[in-house]
């Protein structure tokens, strides 16, 4: 561990600001992708249940 | 199939733009007041500064250029493809590439041309002078054909797409850069003193690259557009 | 009796979806595992870089990013070009499945240059071949995908992207060549984004470690993306709901 203290790590030399952002932002824009698949995905399954109850009488079981 | 008749098919299609456009001469009137327009522009935006102007030129003269030709993307298959000429041109025995080509010059002929002819003037304006205002002639007489050949492609992507105006510029403009960049630098090598013929000859290979892929490219997106 | 796989069978969205649903999770939990390890490498183990201190860290985003924006744009027109080859719908949904992802790696490559390019050349912006090439490419997968909104048919939508695609392919090497080229003829421009000392082995490791992590996460997002695509382009039948609540569906009718 080259770390003396834990504002040492956030400090990054004088250089955190840029370090941080860039960490912060690519985890914000992977994390959002995951989110917003999930929702995708929840949203086609919901619709999909609805057409397969709403439309029940015209299709086969 | 015969080489006449490929040359035939390229010569028909030529011909036939070509008196089009004469009894529409507005097109290319169009296509030179525009770039006039946008090259005033600047010096209004940047200041009079003679030796400001000499370096921003080139750049601008070829930014106007090319700016020009994407406006005038919006014709060059859009008439055909309403009145369903198109259609008939997708039938036609000869290979669409080489139907493609035929379009594609004639519309230069019309809207890249005059750019190229009236050059020297605005350069003149921008104190470009002697050499380099043969450079940025001969930069625009082999970067221009280059740009409707590959503006060409975009124009056929989004034929009959709305709002296809602006989606055509993002298409196109990326492809534009290399043209850009070796058309500026021509001029701009010509002026420092050290010659433009390496961007020319770069220049060059470019307009023959986009001779051999974009029409088939833009033969594909319009049989896509068509189906 | 033939012994290899019978890809035919996965040419149709019926046998993709179940496929790219098994898959997901392993990928997952490599692409944790791998950031984890990467991580740690890059910020404790990894030392201090003499010409640049600390900032130098952001390469193990910012190269990986890169690398990514660039695999997954030709992986896409390589998806592209199969859909067109042989006019299959699933790659076609391969290729609408990578571009998203593909354009917010372009997005982190460029931001995280900027951020790395303030501290240790003073500019928040340079034009060198690299990042310009970055950038255009993130014009292009934004053309690729407003192709595809902007075209109501489905199949002229898939098809167009597919061939600007293409296009796109060509286009980024002569970009970069067109853009070292302008550089040398400017000589002021001469900054480049590359580190400028030799990487230690504990640097690079890092970085690679980092480029699997972004390459399995790819993979498990684009998977459940293409599975969404399915969901939605094809009607989804009773492909993945449960035995049970078919059962329930039928007996509320």
């Amino acid at each position: 561990m080259q770390w003396g203290s834990a504002s040492e790590f956030f400090a990054m030399g004088g250089y955190g600001v840029y370090v941080w952002t860039s960490y912060v932002v690519t985890a914000l824009c992977l994390g959002w992708e995951v989110l917003a698949l999930w929702r995708r995905r929840a949203a086609a399954r919901a619709e999909h249940r609805a057409m397969l109850l709403g439309g029940a009488d015209e299709t086969a079981a | 199939m015969s080489r006449s008749s490929m040359w035939g098919a390229i010569g028909g299609i030529v011909r036939r733009d070509l008196l089009l456009a004469m009894r529409r001469r507005s097109d290319a009137a169009m296509s030179v007041f525009f770039l006039v327009i946008v090259v005033s522009l600047f010096p209004l935006g940047v200041g009079p500064e003679p030796a400001v102007l000499r370096t921003i030129g080139p750049g601008v003269l070829w930014v106007a250029a090319l700016l020009a030709c994407l406006l005038s993307l919006a014709r060059v298959f859009t008439a055909d493809y309403v009145d369903g000429t198109l259609e008939q041109m997708v039938l036609v025995p000869q290979p669409l590439a080489v139907l493609v080509v035929g379009k594609v010059f004639a519309h230069w002929v019309i809207s890249g041309l005059p750019i190229v002819l009236l050059s020297p003037l605005l350069g003149l304006q921008f104190g470009l002078s002697g050499e380099s205002l043969g450079v940025l002639v001969m930069s625009l007489l082999l970067g221009t054909p280059a740009l409707s050949m590959i503006g060409a492609i975009g124009a056929a992507l989004v034929l009959g797409v709305r709002g296809s105006g602006l989606l055509v510029a993002l298409l196109v403009l990326p492809l534009y850069v290399p043209v850009l960049i070796f058309g500026a630098g021509a001029v701009t090598s010509s002026m420092a003193g050290i010659g433009g013929e390496a961007n020319l000859s770069l220049l060059g290979a470019c307009l023959v690259l986009s001779l051999f892929l974009a029409p088939w490219a833009t033969g594909a997106a319009l049989r896509i557009a068509l189906e | 009796m033939s012994t290899g796989i019978n890809w035919a069978k996965y040419s149709s969205p019926q046998a993709l979806y179940p496929l790219a649903g098994r898959l997901i999770p392993w990928f997952s939990v490599a692409a944790v595992a791998l950031m984890g390890v990467g991580l740690y490498m890059g910020f404790f183990v990894a030392p201090t870089d003499f010409q640049q201190g600390e900032s130098y860290r952001i390469i193990f985003v910012h190269v990986p990013a890169a690398w990514m924006s660039m695999f997954l744009y030709v992986v896409m027109a390589v998806w592209a070009g199969i859909g067109l080859g042989l006019n299959a719908r699933p790659s076609f949904m391969m290729a609408q499945a990578i571009a998203p992802t593909g354009a917010m790696f372009t997005f982190l490559a460029l931001l995280t240059g900027a951020m790395w390019g303030k501290p240790t050349w003073g500019a928040w912006w340079v034009w060198d071949a690299r990042l310009t090439s970055e950038l255009i490419l993130l014009f292009q997968y934004a053309g690729v995908m407003l192709l595809r909104t902007s075209i109501d048919d489905v199949r002229r939508a898939d098809r167009s992207s597919a061939v600007f695609a293409l296009v796109g392919v060509v286009n980024v090497p002569i970009i970069y060549f067109s853009v070292q080229w302008w550089n040398t003829l400017h000589q002021g421009a001469s900054v480049s984004m590359s580190t400028g000392s030799k990487m230690a082995a504990t640097m690079l490791t890092a970085m690679l470690l980092m480029t699997l992590a972004f390459w399995m996460y790819s993979i498990a997002i684009i998977l459940s993306r293409v599975r969404c695509i399915m969901a939605e382009r094809e009607s989804l039948p009773a492909w993945e709901e449960k035995p049970v609540t078919i059962q329930k569906i039928a007996e509320a009718r």
